[in-house]
């Protein structure tokens, strides 16, 4: 199992977001998982990634067999985690060459191999970009900076090629994205599924499972997960409204 | 990441080790310690300059003695006394040097280290350099390339010697000994510095490069630099600076003129990284800088860059005096302060001629228990009509006792000119730090990464050999947290 | 009134000096034992000092000396003018109804009473008379906001005033109607007036209040006021001054402000007119969640002189500051800005902005501004801004293509400019009247003749202006 859930509460600020909550993703696998505004999605992206101010006050989060809960952030990165942002922040004056550079120098150097050199990493961007399709131009400019909403998904999506990693979660990459974008961005995705990684989508409407199709559909609701299922789920889900949801839960 | 291990972190970045505090073994000629009349006779007579010279340091000695040291920076530092320094300290092998096989190894070697090397090597990255260690140029580079071109670099010494008309008709009217205490100070004391006078319609070849260092205990360094760039002249001139590490204060107080004629610009770049004291704050060089520019004709362009990594106290305000219609001043600074430094630095810029413009880019950064003040000033004259300054001043502040402080200064007396300054105030925000460890990377890197992500602005302008040196200060100077 | 013939062949602060010696007994007549303790304290610190002058940092731009080194006579007994009071101080500003309180070169005239309670059970009142009746206020308050070291101005003022507004609301008390404190000079000799202003707004109270500095007649005087205002817990001021001084006059206005906890005040200085001015407005953010809206105004031409030195401390964490000063310079008039942000180590999560913006309509007209930051913690906002510049020409240029004069163009981009700071007004009736005094004053209306325009009720031609807002 790549990553297994057990019980897992979290808190903000001395307030439960998440409430014991359990999910497990096998490698090969994509899993949805939906649920309303308010519902501790986001919140459980951070607690996977090791977010400041996420308070694990309960509960395991085991990856590859181990309990990574105490580890920081940047370590859970090079383990292979990977978190596309709802809100990718911008870097100004650092290029995004430079920047990738930077992390993919320290996941070799924390995988023990030599940093790449910079021919090698300038072709293997050039490839990575045709993925996504992303404009060289975006390339030289800062970190997110002056992107458009779309261009900063795909650069998500971008990074993610370039870093390859185990376990990728995406948290409402589809928000504000238009048509066309959503197509690339999904393109993108199912062209890095392999038997060899997982994904954890996060998202708010059932448009993107139409082209990232998930094995499973979790549906969260008040920090815990409520319902789960196949993709199906997603369609009723689109079909009754969240309002069936809550009806469910209470039931 | 806990709060814990973010101090932690933070201790890290601000725990540098200072790269260039060796002392290098080499028999100095001294002067006595103190100052009075008859040190700057024993000066000028070591140098056996002309009457004139003398005359020109008595005058300012006269002056500087009924001045009292300036109290309005932002600084702390306790009283110097004037009277415990050496004003004078040459390597004793004085040589006649015709080739780099006579200078002493032990200033080869020094020099070296400092990854400066003062060899035909440099020919290919094209830089000619005076290197003045202590109070005395030892070498000056490439004289011969350059003098092809009618392009005078020498010792400020040498100049004395050999070009006196120019130096007697340049020296102290961009800043004269009256300006301020640490000007007369350093007129009346000077031991040595670069000339550099471009002819018309020259541009130089080769960037030009002076490295100072202070060397000998006690002493006082006091160099002086006169650039002077004819109708139509361009030269790019940098300057770095280093000392070894001492527990005392060393006490370093420049001049730097510069004058442009029409049509001809100036780039001075400097790469300031005099040894700003140990984690607690002792020791360090006090630096006390006079750096100006006359933009005499019109049409001329003076370019102020500066990287400001080192020194215990830096008291520096690269100034343009805009007398030229059509001048241009420009001053980019990266200013870095950690432990204990203080600096308070920042630009002048006097709009005189119309149509005159300038530009002011600031970039503190603050770490440690430091103080890192901008000060600068816009004055535009009711004749500089049309006139255009925008200053931009921002600061960065790593930890929590650390200061950061803006004070500009406006003075506009004439309707026609458009005056904008803007400064924020910030600190790394914990979604940027964020964003850099989800993708794996360490704090330490993300810090560095996005400190020079936030100086790129003024590390773009400097030239290319000293960018590079630029970005490894910063990494020096924030230990290991740069990439 | 016994009058001083020799006072007024010596400069100020002689003057000053031998007065009080003199007169102390008079001076302390109304005193309680602290305030006279006090004066003892700062009449000596001014006798070290005196007044400031140009070589002090902060007084480099605005050459008191000026005014300093004259002779003036500082009276020294509540005048008699009670004749025409009512007439004099009637002010009627359309719609806008306000509890008026009126002064007369420097001391506070009463129509009724000179200590009173309003319905809602604020305290107005005569400071002479306040003390008396609020001693323990007194000992809490005056004298403790305002620095010890403060300038001799400030000096000067806490050793010989003698009369001044005092207002305290109660806690939880809401002012029901704007109070309105009207300021009026008006004497053949060349006065030297000082008045100290006493203000505690209680926990959860709110206070609207508008100060209005205004000569009557064109002999030139020295006004020199001092204000401490004391804002405690979630209480709410806001703060209007306007400053409608003739040519001749000389202003030092100083304003010290202490907030606390989630308390909120907003104050706006609208200078129009004035010979030489010098604002220092000082708050003090000394409790969380505090904030603090500091804005202002100036439009002078002719050869005036105004200096705003605005210094905000913000001395704990969570607090906010909002500092904004825009000014239009005509003729040979120069200004002074100076604004200090100051955040204390610890003062975590500070959001402070400063912003100052200036139009320099002649060749002659000169502007310092000095927008300062100095700022000891790393998790806060700080921006700051100054620009010095014309009207905008292309804006110009729009506006005359569709029809307009140029010299109307000018007036509504200036008008424009200005319009920031008036929209914060936030009393309709009184936004109205300045709106109405901004248009005029750029008109040059105001500048002709110098006279008050709030006071437009009452009778004497003089000072009757014909406002009439349909028609602007």
């Amino acid at each position: 199992m790549l990553l297994n859930i057990k019980n897992l509460t979290v808190a903000i600020e001395g307030k439960e977001i998440i409430k014991g909550l359990n999910l497990q993703v096998n490698k090969g696998e994509v899993h949805a998982i939906m649920g309303p505004n308010g519902t501790g999605k986001s919140t459980l992206a951070a607690a996977i990634t090791g977010r400041e101010g996420y308070e694990v006050t309960e509960g395991e989060i085991w990856y590859k067999d181990q309990n990574i809960i105490e580890m920081d952030a940047d370590e859970r990165a090079n383990l292979g985690i990977f978190l596309s942002f709802q809100y990718p922040v911008e870097i100004p004056g650092v290029s995004m060459t430079n920047f990738m550079r930077t992390a993919i120098n320290a996941q070799r150097e924390y995988r023990g191999l030599p940093p790449m050199p910079a021919g090698e990493f300038l072709k293997l961007m050039e490839e990575k970009k045709k993925l996504v399709d992303i404009h060289s131009k975006l390339t030289n400019r800062s970190v997110n900076e002056g992107f458009s909403g779309g261009e900063k998904k795909k650069n998500e999506i971008f990074q993610m090629a370039l870093l390859e990693p185990t376990l990728a979660i995406l948290d409402e990459t589809d928000s504000g994205l238009d048509i066309d974008a959503l197509r690339t961005v999904a393109k993108g995705v199912n062209e890095l599924r392999s038997e060899e990684n997982a994904f954890v989508v996060i998202t708010h409407y059932q448009r993107l499972l139409e082209y990232i199709v998930p094995d499973f559909v979790h549906v969260m609701y008040d920090g815990k997960i409520v319902k789960s299922g196949s993709k199906n789920l997603a369609l009723e889900l689109e079909d009754k409204g969240y309002e069936w949801l809550k009806e469910h839960s209470l039931a | 990441m806990s709060d814990q291990t973010n101090n932690n972190i933070l201790d890290e970045v601000t725990k540098g080790e200072y790269k260039f505090g060796f002392y290098t073994d080499i028999e100095n000629d001294l002067a006595p310690r103190g100052l009075t009349e008859d040190t700057i006779r024993f000066i000028s007579a070591k140098k056996e300059e002309p009457e004139w010279m003398l005359e020109f340091r008595l005058k300012a000695f006269r002056h500087w003695q009924t001045l009292e040291e300036p109290e309005w920076a932002h600084l702390h530092h306790p009283p110097i006394d004037f009277q415990d320094i050496i004003y004078f300290a040459a390597p004793k092998k004085k040589p006649q040097l015709s080739s780099l096989d006579e200078v002493d190894p032990e200033l080869l070697d020094t020099f070296d280290k400092l990854g400066i090397s003062l060899d035909e090597q440099k020919r290919l990255a094209g830089v000619a350099v005076d290197a003045v260690i202590d109070s005395v140029s030892v070498k000056t580079t490439f004289q011969d390339t350059l003098a092809k071109h009618g392009i005078i670099f020498c010792s400020f010494s040498e100049a004395v010697k050999n070009h006196p008309e120019l130096v007697k008709k340049y020296m102290g009217t961009v800043v004269p000994y009256t300006d301020n205490y640490y000007a007369a100070l350093n007129s009346a004391v000077f031991s040595d510095g670069s000339f550099c006078y471009i002819p018309k319609g020259v541009r130089s070849p080769l960037e030009l490069s002076t490295y100072f260092r202070i060397n000998a205990a006690n002493t006082g360094q006091f160099e002086r630099t006169l650039i002077v760039a004819e109708e139509g002249g361009y030269v790019s001139y940098m300057e770095g600076c280093t000392a070894p590490m001492r527990d005392e204060n060393q006490l370093h107080a420049a001049i730097v003129e510069i004058i442009t004629m029409d049509d001809a610009e100036v780039k001075y770049s400097t790469v300031q990284n005099w040894y700003p004291g140990d984690k607690q704050g002792k020791g360090g060089v006090y630096n006390f800088v006079t750096k100006r520019g006359l933009c005499k004709g019109n049409r001329s362009k003076i370019s102020w860059t500066q990287v400001e990594t080192g020194s215990s106290i830096t008291w520096k305000y690269p100034s343009c005096v805009l007398m030229g219609d059509n001048s241009i001043g420009e001053f980019y600074s990266v200013a870095v302060t950690n432990n204990f430094q203080q600096a308070d630095t920042g630009s002048k810029m006097i709009h005189l001629g119309k149509n005159t413009r300038s530009t002011i880019i600031s970039k503190g950064i603050s770490a440690g228990k430091s103080n890192n003040s901008y000060r600068g000033l816009v004055k535009i004259m009711p004749g500089a009509i049309n006139s255009r300054n925008f200053s931009q001043c921002d600061s960065l502040l790593l930890g929590d006792q650390c200061g950061a402080h803006t004070f500009p200064y406006i003075d506009t007396r004439n309707q026609s000119s458009i005056v904008e300054h803007e400064a924020t105030t910030s600190k790394i925000s914990e979604d940027q730090l964020f964003y850099c460890n989800q993708r794996g990377i360490d704090t330490e890197k993300a810090i560095g990464l996005i400190v020079n992500g936030y100086a790129k602005e003024v590390l773009n302008k400097l030239p290319m050999e000293f960018a590079v040196e630029a970005q490894k200060l910063l990494s020096i100077t924030l230990e290991g947290s740069v990439g | 009134m016994e009058k001083d013939t020799l006072q007024q062949a010596l400069p100020l602060d002689q003057m000053l000096i031998a007065q009080y010696q003199k007169n102390k007994e008079l001076i302390t007549a109304n005193d309680i034992q602290y305030v006279s303790k006090l004066r003892e304290e700062a009449f000596q610190t001014f006798m070290e000092s005196g007044f400031p002058h140009s070589g002090m940092e902060q007084w480099r731009h605005t050459d008191v000396d000026v005014l300093t080194e004259d002779a003036y006579l500082n009276e020294m007994e509540v005048p008699d003018t009670k004749k025409d009071i009512e007439e004099l101080f009637r002010c009627d500003i359309h719609n806008f109804d306000t509890e008026t309180v009126s002064m007369l070169n420097g001391w506070y005239i009463d129509k009724d009473s000179p200590l009173k309670t309003l319905p809602e059970g604020i305290v107005v009142g005569s400071f002479r008379e306040a003390m008396k009746a609020y001693p323990q206020i007194f000992e809490k308050f005056y004298g403790k906001i305002a620095p010890r070291n403060a300038n001799g101005f400030v000096q000067i003022n806490t050793a010989m005033m003698q009369d001044g507004v005092f207002i305290w609301v109660p806690d939880g008390v809401k002012s029901a109607k704007t109070l309105q404190i009207i300021k009026i000079i008006n004497k053949e000799e060349q006065l030297f007036v000082q008045s100290r202003n006493l203000i505690v707004l209680g926990k959860n109270s709110e206070l609207s209040l508008m100060h209005c500095d205004d000569s009557v007649n064109q002999q030139s005087s020295l006004v020199n006021t001092v204000t401490e205002i004391f804002v405690d817990e979630n209480a709410n001021l806001e703060l209007y001054k306007l400053q409608n001084l003739n040519d001749q006059s000389g202003l030092i206005n100083s304003t010290f402000v202490q907030q606390m906890a989630n308390s909120n005040i907003k104050t706006n200085t609208l200078t129009f007119n004035c010979g030489l001015i010098r604002n220092n407005i000082h708050v003090k953010l000394d409790g969380q969640g505090s904030h603090a809206d500091v804005l202002g105004l100036y439009l002078m031409d002719k050869q005036q002189h105004i200096d705003n030195q605005i210094r905000i401390d913000h001395n704990v964490a969570h607090c906010t500051s909002n500092e904004l000063f825009k000014g239009i310079l005509d003729e040979e008039a120069s200004a002074v800005f100076n604004g200090y942000i100051h955040v204390a180590r610890d003062a975590q999560k500070t959001n402070a902005y400063q912003n100052n913006n200036n139009i320099l309509l002649t060749p002659t007209a000169t502007i310092n501004t000095m927008p300062f930051l100095e700022i000891y913690a790393d998790d806060v906002k700080c921006s700051h801004g100054a620009t010095v510049g014309q009207l905008d020409q292309e804006a110009m240029f729009y506006i005359r293509s569709r029809g307009i004069s140029a010299a109307n163009a000018r007036l509504l981009l200036m008008y424009a400019f200005a319009a920031d700071i008036i929209n914060e007004i936030s009393i309709e009736a009184l936004r109205q009247r300045i709106d109405d005094m901004v248009k005029k004053r750029l008109r040059g209306e105001l500048s002709v003749c110098d006279k008050c325009v709030l006071h437009c009720g009452a009778p004497e031609k003089d000072y009757h202006f014909d406002i009439d807002l349909s028609k602007i």
